[in-house]
């Protein structure tokens, strides 16, 4: 590339190769867009670790599974915090707006048929986020005052629904197999193929907008990548991972997947191509300048909240259906600090106008691997230091901690080296 | 700035002064025209009987020292400070500005000194921003990459890498580009410029002011406001110097024009026969007010 093709709009007429295509992102990566690249490595390194310590228990079909849906509600919330995120405001009590949508959920349940139970659960979460937002919008109180006042309100209301001590269990089927039912082997086949469908297609349709510069050998490499990635995990968790004698097979892409998946690519789709999406980045970025541009700012922040709270409530389902009950525990202790941490490790600012659904995905298997992999680590006995319990509490919330710090500091540096 | 206060000021030549002319030759019928429009904030009188005219394909530079009432006018036009009295006429019928959506319907769009951009969106999206083009209700991103490439080549803007480029990335000059053009994406009739090369450097002031030279090529009605009379001279065709709420003078610009000749203007309120005497321009002021001019 010649310095005479940096002007006139060189770039958007240049047709890039394969190789130019690589280089430049490494261009962009030294000069600080480091994107969701430190997760990644995270999530590579993590692997790594775990997997040479102890390989017949987290490299086992069964943990796959099992780390996938321990993941699902950190991922879940975190997508919903991030609409807030993406503004520079912050929900605190999302944790609990999860867990008061799920104690009316199984509540609800007891009495009413599923439908209208979901109804009233949604409901009731869209009320709550609402409701912070009109106090955040409309009122004007700073986003970490409202959602701290009601991180107090919501976990009153959560103990007066299920009561103190109290717990209240889910029989439903269809919601007790959202985290923790498989499809039936050709069903996760079928399910691998359409993912594989809409990415390649979604590929295709940017590569042919982009006039030459997403050459077809990258979307080819892409395409190949993804095939043999959800070939080796359909073909994994298809095998039969129940335990010897058990009496039914346990197999198959959990059915948390898909559903994680279409929460990924329908809020994905309202960021990126419709002009809310823009609007919310617009706001998030700058203010002042949206509202110059016409954009309601009141509307956009208040829905901002009402998404969140839409979301945290599917979150919340997500964390009844794991235990198959709720308790005045549902959403509180760390999983606030799970999600926005998850968000933040994915690359997600937390003072607004940056972020994807993806780094909520991403930071969500981080912060879903440390525990996963501690737990099975179990207790070592190191040089020097002697027996550690890597499986213990203290463990885990020290190394989420520590992971993170490091996310954050690799962000805050290479944005200082970009500046 | 270093404004001749005391001592020898150049005496401004007569004869240039009547070919001058104080009254605008111009016969051209004005885009924009202000007349007799007051304005106090208070007690303190800030628009006196302002008369302001723009006229298509012409730059009109509105001058004056801290505290004259440029940005005060500027707003009234825009309709974010309602007038006390007055008219406003566009293209010669009076119309009833309220709100800054008023203008904008107009095709009356103000650059302001704080770019109203978003830095973390790239130049299209910033462009567009608010209007964005759709699509069977979805963005229409090629339409709008396209409608923003023609805008930038119209404007012979060639210093852009891509229009996908984020505005974090662009330099200051580029930024007020950007601000710049997308007023006149909207085909936008007049474009009021509030000091657009206040922050910029040499090489991209020079950026900014062959935009505002193009803009009025295009047949619109340019309003700059600046503190730099260098500037001033190299783009303007037309100059109305601001002196304590006062228009004290309009006249056209011409290669005898000299900087000391606007300097006294807006320091004294009059240079030779053109101006406003001293005593009435401070007539009813209590104080200029700094605090206005923001």
């Amino acid at each position: 590339m010649s310095d005479q093709a940096l002007t006139d709009f060189a770039l958007d007429n240049e047709t890039m190769d394969f190789r130019a295509v690589v280089r430049s992102s490494f261009a962009r990566l030294r000069s600080g867009d480091l994107g969701s690249l430190p997760a990644m490595l995270a999530i590579a390194a993590l692997v790594a670790i775990f997997g040479s310590v102890n390989p017949s228990s987290f490299l086992s079909t069964i943990n796959l599974a099992n780390f996938l849906e321990q993941s699902s509600s950190v991922i879940v919330i975190a997508m919903a915090v991030s609409f807030t995120l993406l503004l520079g405001e912050i929900d605190l009590a999302a944790g609990f707006t999860a867990g008061v949508s799920a104690a009316v959920l199984a509540t609800r349940l007891q009495e009413w048929p599923l439908l209208p139970s979901i109804l009233m659960a949604a409901l009731v979460a869209v009320a709550l986020g609402t409701f912070t937002g009109f106090m955040v919008a409309k009122v004007g109180i700073p986003s970490f005052v409202v959602t701290l006042a009601n991180v107090l309100l919501f976990q009153g209301v959560l103990l007066l629904l299920v009561r103190e001590g109290g717990s209240v269990r889910i029989e439903n089927e269809i919601i007790k197999d959202l985290v923790g039912g498989n499809m039936s082997p050709t069903v996760s086949w079928i399910f691998a193929g359409l993912a594989l469908g809409l990415f390649t297609f979604s590929l295709l349709r940017q590569q042919r907008a982009s006039h030459g510069a997403i050459p077809l050998s990258l979307v080819a490499f892409k395409v190949a990548a993804a095939t043999l990635g959800a070939a080796v995990v359909t073909i994994v968790l298809n095998q039969n991972r129940a335990f010897p004698n058990a009496p039914a097979p346990i197999q198959g892409t959990p059915a948390v997947i898909p559903v994680v998946m279409v929460l990924l690519v329908g809020l994905n789709f309202v960021l990126n191509r419709t002009r809310y999406g823009r609007h919310l980045y617009a706001v998030g970025g700058n203010a002042e300048a949206a509202r110059r541009a016409g954009i309601n700012v009141e509307r956009i922040r208040l829905s901002a909240f009402t998404i969140c709270g839409l979301f945290a409530g599917v979150g919340g389902a997500f964390l009844a259906s794991r235990v198959n009950s709720v308790d005045p525990n549902t959403g509180a202790n760390d999983t606030l600090l799970l999600a926005v941490g998850a968000a933040v490790i994915g690359g997600t600012s937390l003072f607004g106008g940056q972020g994807r659904m993806l780094n909520a995905v991403l930071g969500g298997f981080v912060l879903a691997l440390i525990p996963n992999g501690l737990t099975l680590v179990g207790k070592q006995t190191l040089p020097l230091i002697g027996e550690i319990d890597f499986g213990s509490s203290g463990t885990k919330f020290i190394c989420a901690g520590v992971a993170l710090l490091v996310a954050s500091s690799v962000d805050a540096l290479s944005r200082k080296r970009a500046r | 700035m270093d404004l001749p206060t005391t001592g020898q000021v150049p005496r401004v030549n007569t004869d240039r002064i009547e070919e001058m002319g104080v009254e605008a030759p111009t016969k051209q019928r004005p885009l924009l025209q202000v007349t007799g429009v007051n304005k106090t904030f208070g007690s303190v009188h800030v628009l006196h009987d302002v008369d302001f005219a723009v006229y298509p394909g012409s730059v009109t530079s509105l001058i004056g020292d801290n505290g004259a009432g440029k940005s005060t006018l500027v707003k009234t036009i825009a309709g974010i400070h309602p007038r006390d009295s007055g008219t406003i006429s566009f293209n010669g019928e009076p119309v009833d500005i309220q709100s800054p959506k008023d203008t904008a319907d107009l095709g009356i769009e103000v650059v302001y000194q704080d770019l109203a951009l978003c830095e973390n969106l790239d130049i299209v999206q910033n462009l567009f921003l608010g209007r964005e083009k759709l699509h069977r209700g979805l963005l229409d991103e090629q339409a709008m990459e396209q409608a923003a490439r023609d805008t930038l080549a119209s404007l012979s803007v060639r210093t852009v890498k891509s229009v996908r480029q984020l505005v974090s990335s662009l330099s200051g000059g580029q930024r007020q580009t950007v601000a710049i053009a997308k007023a006149v994406l909207w085909n936008s009739k007049v474009v009021l410029l509030d000091e657009p090369t206040a922050a910029l450097g040499v090489a991209q002031t020079k950026q900014v002011l062959d935009l505002v030279r193009r803009l009025a090529e295009q047949g619109l009605g340019v309003v700059l406001i600046s503190h730099n009379m260098n500037d001033v001279l190299e783009v303007s065709d037309r100059v109305s110097a601001m002196y304590l709420g006062r228009v004290v003078a309009d006249v056209p610009v011409t290669p005898a024009t000299t900087r000391e000749f606007l300097v006294e203007l807006i320091t004294s309120g009059q240079s030779g026969d053109v101006g406003t005497a001293r005593a009435s321009a401070a007539e009813g002021v209590e104080s200029p007010q700094g605090g206005t001019d923001v």
